[in-house]
Order: C-alpha cells, then structure tokens, then sequence
C-alpha cells in the first residue's frame, strides 16, 4: 500500500466519503431509535400478564402469535434479503416506488425492531418481581407500572446491548448498497471503481467505520454513567423545597 | 366496631395444594391485628390475598360493603386504599427516596408535584427519614430501606396498614428501629394488619392476635389470652417453640 495513494484519494473524494459517512450514520441512527421504538412497544405487549377475561385473553393471543411470526422472521433471514425483498418486492408487487433512502430507513428499522423487541422482553423479565408488587400495591395499572418503574430500570439494564445493536447497525447498513442507498461502502465502490485503487480506498473506509463505531461506544458508556447518577447522595436539611403547612405556620409566628 | 375489610370463606390454592381453606375474620377501623404462626402456615399468602397480588380462589373480600371479588370491581382504585410493606422493602430501584413515596401519589392519585411532596415529607418525617429524601434506594440500609417503604405506603393515605414480615429481612440491630415506627403508627390510630415472627412485638402492640397453622385460623383472641392463655394445643406448642 503507499500511503501517498491514501492521502491522494481522501483529498480527492473527501466530500463523497464525508457524505456516504454521514449516509449510514442517519440509516443507522434512525433505524436504531425506530428499531428501539417498536422494540419497546412489542416487549411491552409481549410481557402483558394474561387477563382474567376470555375475549381478551384469546385477543391477546393473537397479536403476541403475530409477533412471534414478525420476530422469527426478520431475524431467521439476512438484511440483505430483506432489502432486496422489500425493495423490489414493493416496486414489483404493488408498484410502490419508494424513495431509496426510506427504504433504508423501513429495512433496517424492522430488522433492528425484531432484535430489540427480545432485548428489551429480556430486559423487562431481569426486573425483580418485588418491583412489579409494589408498583401494583400501590394501584398501578401494567403500564403505568412500566412506565414509571419498569422500563427505567430495564432500559438502563439493556443500553449495553442497545449499544451493540447500534455498532452492528453501522456496520451492517453496509448491505443496502445492493439497492444502492449512497452510504458509506457504495460510496467507497465507486470512488475505488473510478481510480481502481481498491485496497486504499477501501482502507480509507475501514478507518471511518471505525471512529463511527468507536465514537458511539463512547458516547453510550457516558450516557450509562449518567443514568447511574452520582454515587453518593447529600443529606437534606429541611431548606424550604418543601414547605410542610406546620412550617409555614412556625414562620408566620417568628415574624 | 366498623370493620374496614372483611374476609369471608377465603380458600386459595395453588394447583391442588390447598394453601388457605375456609378463612374468615375481619379487621376493624383503628384496630391493630397480628397474624402469627409457623413457615408455611399461609399467613403471607392470606395478606398477600387481600390486595390481590394472589388471587383467591374463593371466597369474599368485602370492603366498604362490597365484594372486591366480584370481577367488576377496578382492583387498582381497592389497592391505594391498602398500603402494603414488604419483607424485601421493594422500593423503586430507579427513583430516590423523595420519588419513591410520590410517583404513586402523582401518577394514581393524580396529585400535584406539591401537593405530593408535602404529604411525602410528612410522613418521610414520622419515619425518621426526611433527611434521606435524595439518596437512592441502593445507598440505604435494610432498617432506612424499610421505614421509607412504609412512608411510601403512607402517602396513599390507606384506609389499612399491610405488613407482610416487615422485619425478617434485616438485621437484628436494625429490627428495632423499624418496630419502634411501626409502633408509633399503632399508637396514632392507624388501621394495621401484620404478620409477624417478632411476638414481643405482637403481644406488646396489637389489639387482637390470629394464630394460623396449616392454612386456617387456628385461634384468634385478645394478645392477654393467646399468649397467656391459649385455648388450643397447637397454639401452645407454637409458642413453646417460638418463645424459648
């Protein structure tokens, strides 16, 4: 490899690889908070206890089989299948042109939906069955329950594995250059294509998939730290957040 | 005397173990009641069976004149009505104290971020933790775990205290501080249902003691007459057992 080459192809192609960067950066940001969405929203369903009531014990039934079906199958097939499948399967069956770019953005969404979805059922079951009891003592519903108790501490639990998926989205929005999204490694084939100089430009590549990737780890392990909170707390001498009305009175006296 | 709930030919079964058969017995407003008895003899499933967090498999929960078990009662709106401490305290993880004793109040109760404050710190102060009010869960102790569990039942303001062996989970030098809170609460008048392996304690602040072996009530009475005088054999050899 010469290293001249190197610099020669960033100075020369530097706006299209900062683009292609920037491309799978969006494809993969995207797809991973929609994935997390719709993750958050099937473990949700999926850990509902089962109702005393008939007719909504056999509804409940249903939508979990129809999950089911969904998650075994975006994660029993490749996402490059899918892409092609979607892709053109849309264009073919019902004539839907659709946008490249959203295209991207259904594809990768859906696929990370499936990972996440039993990401976060885990998460919810590694909660403690004590913290379900006491939101419910206290006359919580199941989803305040989550809301307010459950999913924090189980979100927090699954941002390490959020994590990966967000890495292995990165990474792997490197398929959907087979329905030619201008991402990152299109991007990169075709500036090697023009000066066939594969293995630098390539190179050139590899180094910002990296600071991507690395870069997200990073900033994840911070907003860990973060969530933790500090580790030592401050005692509270009664400043007046909160006034008592028996304080409020002892004040009107000493005045 | 009012009672605030009463039970009436409760059974519960988990498959085909009978665990509970045939209880009956109500608590009365202001009325401080003690469940005592071995391992095993169903007094935490019968406290867990009236707030429904085990569901019975017959029998009635009348409250305020009506039958909680009748499917069409909101079992969310029953529960604030009784609060509930648990041996494992089972504060939330993710809040701090102060958040812990008003995330019920503001999201159930529907009250203002104030209004809820200000019902926490008073009764994080009959608890002696008010100075607490910033520290996660996981920087407390069992014995400050447990008194901030039960602030957090009272700010629902309940109609009944459930204790469910509030103490066996601590340690020995912490069980003192958290029966002396429960005490306070008996003496103001609280309405209290306990189970309990701590008989000191029972005998010294309840008004009325239920003795339950092998999923019924096996004697109930004054705690002068059950523990000086009772009337059934197992409840002596009980209390043999338990006192030496």
């Amino acid at each position: 490899m010469s290293f001249e080459w190197v610099v020669e192809i960033i100075s020369n192609n530097w706006p299209m690889f900062i683009r292609g960067a920037g491309v799978t950066l969006l494809i993969s940001m995207v797809g991973t908070i929609l994935g997390f969405i719709i993750g958050l929203l099937i473990g949700v369903i999926r850990t509902i206890p089962t109702p005393d009531r008939k007719a909504k014990r056999i509804f409940l039934k249903v939508i979990n089989a129809i999950l089911s079906i969904y998650i075994e199958i975006f994660r029993g097939t490749p996402m490059i299948v899918q892409a092609m499948v979607i892709y053109y399967g849309s264009a073919l069956a019902f004539g839907v042109d659709m946008d490249r770019l959203n295209a991207a953005f259904l594809i990768v969404s859906i696929n990370t939906g499936a990972y996440m979805s039993e990401i976060i059922r885990g998460g919810i079951l590694s909660i403690d069955k004590g913290q379900y009891e006491a939101a419910q003592a206290i006359g919580m519903n199941h989803f305040q329950t989550m809301k307010n108790v459950v999913l924090p501490q189980a979100i927090r639990n699954i941002l390490p594995a959020t994590g990966n998926e967000f890495v292995i989205n990165i990474k792997d929005t490197s398929v959907l250059n087979v329905i030619s999204v201008s991402e990152l490694f299109f991007q990169t084939k075709s500036i090697a294509g023009n000066n066939f100089r594969y293995f630098e430009s390539f190179f050139v590549a590899c180094i910002l998939y990296f600071i991507m990737t690395f870069t997200v780890t990073r900033i994840l392990r911070y907003i860990e730290k973060r969530l933790d909170g500090p580790e030592n707390y401050t005692m509270y001498a009664n400043q007046m957040q909160v006034e008592t009305p028996e304080d409020l009175l002892r004040k009107k006296d000493n005045h | 005397m009012e009672a605030v709930i009463e039970i009436q030919h409760l059974n519960k079964a988990f498959g085909t173990h009978e665990v509970l058969k045939d209880i009956n017995f109500s608590v009365n407003k202001g009325e401080v009641v003690c469940i005592i008895g071995s391992s095993g003899s169903g007094k935490s499933t019968l406290l867990r069976c009236v707030n429904l967090l085990e569901k019975p498999s017959g029998g009635k929960i009348i409250y305020n004149g009506e039958n909680i078990l009748d499917n069409k009662h909101d079992i969310s709106a029953y529960r604030t009505k009784l609060g509930m401490v648990f041996q494992q305290f089972n504060l939330f993880n993710n809040h701090n104290v102060l958040k812990n004793c008003t995330v019920g109040q503001m999201k159930v109760l529907k009250r203002s971020r104030q209004e809820a404050e200000e019902v926490a710190m008073k009764y994080l102060k009959v608890v002696g933790m008010d100075q607490y009010v910033n520290a996660k869960p996981k920087q407390l102790s069992g014995g400050q775990k447990q008194r901030v569990a039960i602030a957090r039942a009272l700010s629902m303001e309940p109609d009944v205290m459930l204790f469910d062996e509030p103490t066996s989970a601590l340690d020995p030098e912490m069980v003192g501080e958290v029966l002396k809170v429960m005490k306070e609460l008996a003496d103001s008048g609280l309405t209290m249902l306990i189970v309990t392996h701590e008989m000191g304690f029972a005998k010294e602040v309840s008004d009325r003691v239920v003795f339950m072996d092998k999923g019924v009530i096996a004697e109930e009475g004054s705690p002068e007459q059950i523990f000086n005088q009772p009337a059934q054999e197992r409840t002596r050899e009980f209390l043999k057992r338990t006192l030496n």
